[in-house]
């Protein structure tokens, strides 16, 4: 029988590590690191989990040494979040051109400076080119079943990348959910142990990482490009099996309230749930409007996210993060996403909700009023913001 | 022979699953000088066959030590090291 309990979503997502029963984790236990490694290393010494926990002396680290253990064939997992991502930033490249199937939770904040512990998507956006499968959670139990699904899909012989579980700092990071947490033996079931097919073995020797010179390289890069898109597949199929096995079902573009709407406004994480409030109120006053949300930031879900917004009029992205210069960047990408499609929604983007900063019921109601006055009469303004003074 | 392989050809992760293939890599490429042994000089001590960083030096069967052209990367230590100044570089293209 599955369990209704009160959990941490940090908390939610160590206890869905310890589920998958990894065999090493590594982490630097400082700011800005969350208390899913904390919690990962009372497990292991409490002997509840029986894995390596190897407290490294940066994040650069805790991802190599992921790196080295997953390339022996261990499950791997470990979490950081902001600044430390930034540290561990050459690493995570070097993941998914390795292709080894590290699952990695990023509890989302803003980055320095000024100095902020507090939450928005600044390190997800300045990750988004590494070429880890990523996914965006809204609430505590979208953590725990993600990190359980992300080792399904990354581990795959067919997939073999690295994934990354974005959770909003302190919004979701640490607060206390209901989470419904499954047996064991259903875990067992939707997850069978990693079978790495590439494993270091002294007795079969073989190179792992070697250099890639100019007569190479761009072959190399065309081919994780062609079995990262391709990995798709396995994504859909492992929320499939998640959904058959644990009954919750998951989708690559989210839609809430989506029928006939005219307006859409577009979210990422844990702000969803605030948006959805909005969505409903102004339903029940007859608004043809509905939201939707990226649960699948990469590989970017173009074919659904294009059948996904194909009747609506005006599309409003809401972002939590400024790529200086151009604007925000989920809102880019989207826009390019549509620019060939006949016919496509007007795109309009905002951007809010930086280094902690709130967003209530009243700012959403702002994002749209505000996207659609910029639909109607055009902007006149170097960027929209909302809550900014 | 890395630039016969299209994409399609290359193991997940880039891996080499053949242990040892690094000697079908022609390093010899890179050579800007290359040593020539003066043999009237050479005193058969070897240092030059210890420190070649690349192991590109090999004893003959006459018992002098010659560079491997196919792997000799030009970086002159031999030479720089040869206590008799057996070896000396010249450029590439000097014959």
């Amino acid at each position: 029988m599955s369990r209704r309990v009160a959990l941490e979503a940090s908390h939610a997502v160590a206890e869905a590590v310890r589920m998958a029963d990894v065999d090493v984790t590594a982490a630097y236990p400082i700011t800005p690191q969350t208390h899913i490694p904390e919690r990962l290393a009372e497990m292991v010494a409490d002997g509840e989990l029986s894995a390596a926990y190897i407290p490294v002396e940066s994040e650069h680290s805790a991802m190599s040494t992921c790196l080295g253990a997953a390339a022996v064939g261990a499950r791997t997992f470990t979490a950081t979040a902001g600044q430390g991502l930034e540290l561990m930033h050459e690493v995570v490249y070097v993941a998914s051109s390795m292709r080894y199937p590290v699952v990695m939770a990023v509890c989302n904040r803003a980055l320095s400076a000024p100095l902020s512990v507090w939450g928005d998507h600044s390190d997800a956006m300045a990750v988004r080119d590494t070429g880890w499968i990523q996914v965006f959670c809204q609430n505590g139990q979208e953590a725990f079943d993600l990190t359980l699904w992300a080792f399904r899909v990354g581990e795959d012989p067919k997939v073999l990348f690295p994934v990354m579980v974005h959770l909003d700092g302190f919004t979701l990071s640490h607060v206390t959910e209901p989470v419904i947490l499954p047996e064991q033996s259903e875990v067992e079931r939707f997850l069978p142990r990693f079978q790495y097919p590439f494993a270091l073995n002294p007795d079969k020797p073989m190179t792992h990482g070697a250099f890639g010179p100019p007569e190479i390289y761009s072959e190399t890069k065309l081919a994780q490009e062609v079995a990262f898109r391709n990995s798709k597949e396995v994504i859909l199929q492992g929320w499939k099996e998640f959904g058959d096995t644990f009954g919750r079902y998951y989708h690559p573009v989210e839609e809430y309230k989506t029928e006939n709407a005219e307006t859409l406004l577009l979210t990422m994480g844990a702000f969803t749930e605030t948006a959805k409030i909005v969505i409903d109120d102004r339903r029940d006053k007859g608004e043809a409007i509905g939201l939707i949300s990226l649960r699948l930031w990469r590989p970017f879900p173009f074919e659904e996210f294009r059948r996904t917004v194909k009747g609506a009029q005006l599309l409003i992205v809401f972002d939590r993060c400024i790529s200086f210069g151009l604007g925000g960047p989920v809102f880019s990408e989207i826009r390019s996403a549509l620019y060939d499609e006949e016919p496509r929604p007007k795109v309009v983007g905002i951007i809010g909700g930086l280094g902690g900063r709130d967003m209530s019921e009243d700012n959403f109601d702002y994002v749209i009023n505000r996207g659609k006055e910029i639909a109607e009469k055009g902007s006149g303004r170097m960027l929209e913001t909302v809550g900014i003074r | 022979m890395a630039d016969e392989l299209t994409w399609k050809d290359l193991e997940v992760g880039n891996i080499i699953t053949e242990a040892g293939n690094g000697s079908f890599r022609k390093t010899g490429d890179w050579r800007t000088e290359r040593p020539i042994l003066d043999k009237e000089k050479c005193i058969k001590c070897a240092l030059c066959w210890i420190y070649c960083p690349d192991a590109a030096i090999k004893p003959s069967e006459e018992g002098y030590y010659e560079a491997d052209l196919y792997y000799c990367k030009g970086c002159g230590i031999c030479a720089s090291i040869c206590p008799a100044g057996a070896i000396k570089m010249i450029a590439e293209e000097e014959k």
